[in-house]
């Protein structure tokens, strides 16, 4: 016997689907959200809590202005998100810079956020500052750093508890989180409607589904026609002991949390699923920050860790409807933590299609189909 | 920092070496660590939470990190496994460290 | 440093036993300890001891032999190394005197052994509460003698202490022990078997009688532990025994509920673990001579499973031959044959465990204490916050390390883990819960020194 109900099931309650998940429950919807087990990939436990705009979509147009949407959009979900949970995310927006001891990596990128600030027009504020500049302006900046940007909208949040406060945020709101629920299956319904299998055997019924489940979403994918194929990317971390003083910056691999710990990260690597935590790569992200903060050379490293990016081809978000299997959509991106706040509003217009549906044709997947073809 | 040490310590023979805590001198047998040295000169604290809780030398053995204390001007030292040198400068810590050398506000 | 072919982390007794059988065998040791001397906790300081601190005990200065077998051409003993990675190859990346390097071999001996249950209840992290073996260690390390001390928890260690303590001449004002009649009955179908280590069970019974002649008060079946601090800097200690409140003040509160393997290493190693629920512990997985299923890597001792100091120099001897095996000086057949004595002996040593672990069981409010008692000592959470994170939903260790930052201090988890894993398993008997994941460095290293590794001109991509 078939049990129907009229909610839309979300897959996936990392940031992603949890953002989507309040997003739909704010426009009236009933949401259920089903996460898998706690040894999943889970980007959203790894992550580096950045809310960063510089250089994002700089041959994309439309994703700069989305990035620059969301990082606009910050402060009042921060609030909005507070109100809900009682959990503060510390939102902090300084600005950020990027740091360069290369001075060839220094001028591409100074040539990169040119052609991004013609995308962002009026919204693009940055600045280019030579190593001197930045030592004259903060002290305590490594002799070798050559130079930096610096992007006034960027900052970050405790990406943590910003994931606490997101499925409290939910459950405040009526959502129901399932966790240790990993879907294996989806199958769509002759009449309409999805059965989602799960690992255990058991089946649920469902109007709608909304897949944002990471990088386990690449077989789910194709069980709803979806042709978008997603990659990990691995991404390496430090994060050291408290510090009771701040420090004077915040920068895309150097960030102070809240708590007082320095987080060390940015690396890229293509290691499979392999999430390791590697002994060149740990050392190279130590060499990077004593670089730029020789202070911080005797700070202990208490733990590293890698962790999965979730990567589409082209590296951009992918917001897609099944044409196959309507009612089914695709959410999939690797920056969750700065585009919460679109997820969390006008992605649900764009779900439910409303008339406040925003334009994101630009994201839908069909771009991948397109460039095969050319 | 008036507590009674909660320990005897057997008078056996032995050279004794001097050092600071939180500036006051103090005394010990040669071959200690620094956290049994302070574990016999005083029974109080040596290391306050961010919270404020009282915390000294629990295991003894280098696992549980409550014994951190500032050794020679580096804090968060496991005093449990550091030995005790002559004219050793330990002092007491509240609170998280800071940078070191620093230039942070 | 000349080339090596094993290197044994941990100089405790399966390490130093290991050392001294390979070495004869004609391989090169290196041996690397965090602490200043080699002895492992068990025999801290043993070396220096030789000719005092008499009350610590016969079985303690036995370790001497162990110590002197580490004099030898091919053994290179390295003190104050602190080991906080491990990879493939094997190769082992160590820190001593603020400065790290990486080392070799074909194979590497994990023997870094136990450490003490956590012991969380309300109070526990107040000055003047202390794990009974941190005492032990400060007895053999410093000639301290626990002043006005109560003992609370079970296990032999207990017993040994009290023991070390009334010959020193400093006897425990009282001890409070958890155990109860019922468990010590369960535990007397495993006598027949504990019979094999009849001398183990008479020291035992002579640590009793000990305690019993000197007239200290005993408690049994003791719970809700409490503590607090009287204004002289006093604990007071509540609890329950007898079907009453009781109440005694004391200086030193020393907690002991057994011990647990120190499994940071061998997870981080990549072993398999299981839970070993007699012992109520995870353990890495192994063979009987020690060999696991990550290539070139042995374990043995207390941190491959509890069975005390006999036990551990058995293992490592065991490793020790295998090791000689497998690196060709000895064929199977005469390790066959050298390893029966050692097998005869691990098998006595062991025989007693099963009674032990039946006897002195970590009691449940201890596994999972009352909402009140801080269990994360790094970053002060509560059994009771964790509760509400597992209402919250999470199933996991990761779940409430992410949700709560327990585990994410300095000790990386090591006076928690134990605790959040009987939180998670409230309730849920049957559902196994996954040992959390171990990162390196396995112990904090300072981002300079780290950084020191890296070849110079490179940055990060």
């Amino acid at each position: 016997m078939q049990q129907r109900t009229q909610e839309i099931t979300i897959i996936g309650g990392g940031l992603v689907g949890l953002s989507v998940a309040l997003g739909l429950l704010m426009a009236g919807q009933r949401v259920r959200v089903l996460d898998g087990a706690d040894s999943d990939a889970r980007a959203s436990q790894g992550n580096f809590g950045l809310i960063w705009g510089q250089g994002k979509g700089w041959d994309f147009a439309p994703y700069a202005n989305w990035t620059m949407d969301a990082l606009t959009a910050w402060p009042a979900f921060a609030q909005q998100l507070r109100g809900l949970s009682g959990i503060d995310v510390a939102l902090d927006q300084p600005g950020g810079y990027e740091f360069f001891t290369d001075p060839t990596e220094f001028d591409a990128f100074k040539a990169e956020l040119a052609q991004q600030a013609i995308h962002l027009g009026k919204r693009a504020r940055y600045e280019m500052l030579s190593g001197d500049d930045l030592r004259s302006q903060m002290q305590g900046i490594g002799p070798d750093v050559v130079g930096a940007s610096f992007s006034l909208c960027d900052g970050h949040v405790n990406p943590l508890r910003f994931l606490r406060a997101l499925r409290c945020s939910v459950q405040t709101m009526g959502g129901h989180v399932r966790l240790g629920a990993t879907v294996s299956a989806i199958r769509p319904q002759p009449k309409g409607g999805f059965a989602l299998v799960l690992a255990d055997g058991e089946t649920l019924y469902t109007e709608q589904v909304v897949l944002c489940a990471g990088l386990g979403a690449a077989t789910l994918a194709r069980d709803l026609g979806f042709n978008t194929q997603v990659r990990p990317q691995l991404g390496e971390l430090l994060i050291t002991e408290k510090l009771g003083d701040r420090l004077p910056f915040l920068s895309s691999t150097i960030r102070q949390v809240d708590e007082g710990g320095v987080q060390i990260g940015g690396t890229k690597a293509n290691a499979g699923l392999n999430d390791h935590e590697t002994l060149p790569i740990m050392s190279k992200l130590a060499h990077h920050a004593v670089t730029v903060f020789p202070a911080l050379a005797d700070v202990r490293v208490v733990r590293a860790w890698g962790a999965l990016r979730v990567m589409s081809p082209d590296g951009y978000p992918v917001y897609a409807k099944s044409s196959m299997h309507p009612g089914a959509f695709l959410v999939t991106c690797h920056s969750g933590v700065t585009l919460a706040p679109l997820h969390a509003s006008v992605l649900a217009e764009w779900i439910l299609n409303t008339s406040a549906t925003p334009e994101l044709e630009a994201f839908d997947e069909c771009r991948f189909a397109l460039s095969h073809a050319a | 920092m008036n507590v009674a040490s909660r320990f005897r310590t057997l008078p056996e023979t032995g050279d004794r070496v001097q050092f600071t805590l939180d500036g006051a001198p103090a005394s010990a047998p040669a071959g200690v660590t620094v956290a049994a040295a302070l574990l016999a000169h005083s029974g109080a604290w040596t290391r306050q939470t961010v919270k404020g809780a009282p915390r000294t030398a629990y295991c003894m053995m280098g696992v549980c990190f409550d014994c951190l204390v500032e050794v020679d001007g580096t804090p968060n030292t496991q005093a449990c496994m550091t030995l005790l040198r002559e004219g050793m400068t330990v002092r007491r810590q509240t609170g998280l460290r800071d940078l070191n050398g620093g230039h942070c506000g | 440093m000349a080339e090596v072919d094993l290197i044994i982390i941990g100089a405790g007794p399966a390490g130093m036993s290991a050392a001294a059988f390979a070495a004869r065998g004609g391989l090169q040791v290196l041996i690397l300890d965090e602490q200043p001397h080699p002895g492992g906790q068990i025999y801290r300081n043993v070396a220096q001891n030789r000719s005092k601190r008499g009350f610590l005990g016969q079985a303690y200065a036995a370790g001497t032999d162990l110590v002197d077998a580490l004099d030898h051409p091919h053994i290179t003993l390295l003190t104050g190394a602190t080991v906080w990675r491990l990879d493939k190859g094997p190769q082992v990346t160590w820190s001593r005197g603020a400065k790290s390097q990486t080392t070799s071999a074909a194979h590497v001996l994990l023997a870094t052994g136990a450490q003490e249950r956590p012991v969380p209840f309300p109070g526990w992290t107040l000055p003047g509460v202390m794990p009974a073996g941190a005492a032990q260690i400060l007895m053999k390390t410093a000639g301290m003698l626990p002043k006005d001390a109560v003992l609370a928890g079970s296990g032999p260690l207990l017993y040994l202490i009290a023991a070390q303590m009334i010959d020193a001449g400093s006897p425990p004002q009282a001890l409070v022990e958890t155990q109860t009649f019922p468990q010590m009955l369960s535990a007397t179908p495993h006598l027949p078997r504990a019979l094999f280590g009849l001398p183990t069970l008479r020291k035992g019974l002579s640590l009793i009688a000990k305690i019993r002649k000197a007239a200290v008060p005993r408690y049994t079946a003791a719970s809700g532990f409490h503590a607090t601090t009287t204004e002289s800097g006093n604990i007071l200690f509540s609890f329950r025994a007898n079907g009453r409140d009781q109440r005694l003040t004391c200086g030193l509160l020393l907690t002991h509920q057994g011990v647990i393997p120190g499994t940071h290493i061998t997870r981080a190693a990549g072993i398999e673990h299981y839970w070993n629920a007699a012992q109520g512990a995870f353990q890495p997985e192994h063979d009987l001579w020690g060999a696991t299923d990550q290539p070139g890597l042995h374990v043995a001792g207390d941190g491959a499973g509890i069975g005390g100091a006999e036990a551990a120099a058995s293992a490592g001897e065991l490793a020790g031959l295998n090791i000689l095996c497998q690196s060709g000086r000895l064929s199977s057949d005469t390790r066959n044959q050298r390893a029966a004595r050692a097998r005869a002996a691990l098998f006595r040593a062991r025989a007693i465990r099963p009674f032990l672990d039946a006897a002195y069981p970590p009691p449940t409010d201890i596994l999972a204490p009352s909402d009140n008692t801080i269990v994360c000592r790094c970053e002060e959470v509560s059994a009771g916050a964790i509760r509400q994170a597992i209402r919250e939903g999470a199933q996991g260790h990761r779940q409430i390390k992410t949700s709560l930052r327990c585990g994410m201090g300095p000790c990386q988890g090591r006076m928690c883990d134990a605790t959040l894993r009987g939180l998670l398993s409230e309730g849920k008997a049957s559902q196994p819960i996954s040992p959390p994941r171990a990162r390196s460095p396995i112990k904090p290293i300072a981002l300079g020194e780290l950084a020191a590794l890296s070849p110079p001109q490179e940055e990060p991509a």
